[in-house]
């Protein structure tokens, strides 16, 4: 990165940031940073906030109070400009179905002002970006799910925004779609694109992010460089009982005893954080502790 | 993917990525050109894969009201308020087809977008305002009904209307109640929470307004209280500078035929972009 421009060291910035649907606290006093270069995941469960939280950053939804910055500009005052320079892909794909890759293309470097020649280079760009040069001609309604979310991300950076933002960039694709976009977004990363992507698959933020900030209940709960978070919320590893529920209720009553913290899952009990405790655990399976763990730890693990 | 894979998949994206701009953008300002022509461009790649059935629809329909009222009720009634009837209905039905490529596309397509597509949350999320938007989508409805609005015109011209130079202000006048139009088609869209809704406004406020604008039979044969209501459709003022554009002027009249298209036309443009934005930003 060069750090002869004038840049903001942080390209968003959250403050106690409020906002209220009718009587739902949808973000509650959200604190949250993205520093310049890095990528930055926003985790949470459904209903935790994600998607209100990004769409204040686009001015889309105004906050009852706080404060909101991005890329230096206060929103939502002069949220018009801050849009001109970061681009933001859906979660639901909203692409233009009966108009081609090309075209899809073309509708945004006029979207993102971008002058008359900037445009073709633009397009030739965007389509590398999406793979997708030898598809340009294509009806976006012919194209796979994985073709339209990598096209969805390269109509974002038409502009070449000095910020991303990434709203469920994987969601309802399949794993070798989804490996594919991860190359993708964390090329767009280590060549100094700024990046918050909300996501609630845990390993898509273990991956790709720098900085992992856990969303619950519209508040941040967490916030650090995943394996640091893990640790410190969880411990370095996880021994996992399985069982009947009775036998699982014992083992979570004697490792309370035992000063251990527990994590339900659907078939086991997981006692966290057993990395120097031996002789007087049950017998189980020892693993890794993960951010899963973390996750579900700060998050809560009823269903909501 | 492994290790290897995933070397060699960013090897491959390395390099054709975008550098993150330097440059400090223009400053954007509120109902910019730039903004407008975004979602005007959208509009018109967008017509470039549909304007065939839309033409024919456009084309065809005001000739089947010319075909069956002029000639099927034309047979009964020659003359109408001094005019033959097929050019009294030829001129009027320029309002008939402003409307249908105005306020209906604006209703439909409006509720589509915001609610179903998803289009306007992709257009918000770049520098452009609900107010840009809902003017871009208005004009660009308004240049399609000031085309379309001539066809019935051209129809009549066909069947033996004397075409005069004066009718060179009829695309300016179908363009002026197109935009006023559109944006009552994009209010309503903003206004409802269900495209079921629009049922009420067709049925309630379209229909009686498009029998009740001059088109097919003269105001002045309904009861006094229906020709002062018939100061308030739009429609019939769109109806009147037409046929007075087309027979001979009338100027104190048309001159406030014209404010009050006017008038139409900018409260619907403000409610419109009012409920836009009450409806896209939240």
């Amino acid at each position: 990165m060069n750090s002869i421009s004038p840049m903001p060291s942080l390209t968003i910035r959250l403050r106690a940031v409020v906002k209220h649907y009718g009587d739902i606290r949808a973000v509650d006093g959200l604190d949250l940073d993205v520093p310049e270069g890095t990528c930055v995941g926003l985790l949470g469960p459904n209903g935790a906030g994600k998607s209100t939280t990004m769409k204040m950053l686009t001015a889309q939804a105004i906050a009852d109070s706080g404060e909101l910055e991005v890329l230096g500009y206060t929103l939502p005052r002069d949220s018009k400009q801050s849009r001109a320079e970061m681009g933001v892909t859906p979660q639901l794909d909203n692409l233009d179905t009966t108009l081609t890759v090309e075209q899809n293309l073309l509708v945004f470097t006029y979207l993102y002002r971008l002058p008359r020649s900037e445009r073709k280079p633009a397009i030739e760009r965007a389509l590398q970006i999406a793979n997708l040069t030898d598809r340009r001609d294509a009806k976006v309604e012919a194209l796979s799910g994985g073709m339209r979310r990598r096209l969805l991300i390269a109509r974002a950076l038409v502009h070449r925004p000095r910020l991303l933002l990434l709203d469920e960039p994987t969601v309802g694709l399949d794993p070798q779609v989804r490996q594919e976009l991860w190359a993708l977004i964390d090329a767009l990363r280590t060549e100094g694109t700024s990046i918050l992507m909300s996501t609630h698959y845990i390993e898509e933020a273990a991956r790709l992010a720098d900085t992992v900030t856990i969303m619950s209940h519209g508040k941040a709960v967490a916030h650090g460089k995943p394996n640091e978070l893990v640790v410190k919320h969880a411990g370095r590893e996880v021994l996992e009982v399985y069982g009947p529920p009775a036998r699982l209720a014992e083992v979570e009553a004697g490792a309370a005893a035992g000063g251990l913290r527990t994590r339900r899952t659907g078939t086991s009990v997981a006692l966290l954080g057993v990395e120097n405790r031996n002789g007087d655990l049950p017998a189980g399976e020892r693993r890794a502790t993960t951010l899963e763990d973390v996750f579900v730890l700060l998050t809560g693990e009823e269903v909501r | 993917m492994s290790d290897v894979d995933r070397r060699s998949e960013l090897a491959r994206t390395e390099g054709r990525n975008p550098q993150p701009s330097r440059r400090r953008h223009a400053r954007v300002g509120r109902l910019d050109w730039a903004g407008l022509q975004g979602v005007l461009i959208r509009e018109i790649v967008n017509f470039s894969s549909y304007w065939r059935g839309t033409t024919f629809s456009s084309t065809m329909e005001p000739t089947v009201y010319l075909l069956a009222f002029g000639f099927g009720f034309g047979s009964l009634v020659s003359q109408v308020a001094g005019y033959d009837y097929v050019d009294f209905v030829g001129t009027g039905t320029v309002a008939t087809a402003v409307l249908f490529s105005s306020a209906f596309p604006a209703m439909f397509g409006t509720f589509v977008k915001a609610t179903f597509q998803h289009t306007y949350d992709a257009i918000l999320a770049a520098p452009v305002d609900a107010e840009e938007l809902v003017t871009a989508e208005a004009l660009w409805m308004a240049a399609r009904a000031g085309t379309y609005g001539c066809i019935p015109l051209l129809v009549a011209i066909a069947f033996g209307l004397d075409a005069r130079p004066d009718m060179l202000v009829v695309p300016p006048i179908a363009f002026l109640a197109g935009f006023g139009w559109a944006c009552f088609g994009i209010m309503i869209a903003g206004f409802m929470k269900s495209i079921d809704n629009f049922n009420y406004v067709v049925s309630g406020v379209l229909t009686p307004m498009f029998l009740t604008a001059g088109t097919f039979f003269p105001l002045s044969g309904l009861p006094e209280w229906a020709q002062v209501l018939g100061n308030f459709n739009p429609l019939h003022h769109c109806v009147e500078l037409v046929r007075h554009a087309s027979f001979g002027w009338d100027p104190g009249a048309d001159l406030l035929h014209l404010l009050a298209l006017l008038v139409f036309a900018f409260v619907t443009w403000r409610v419109a972009a009012y409920a836009m934005q009450r409806k896209l930003v939240t």
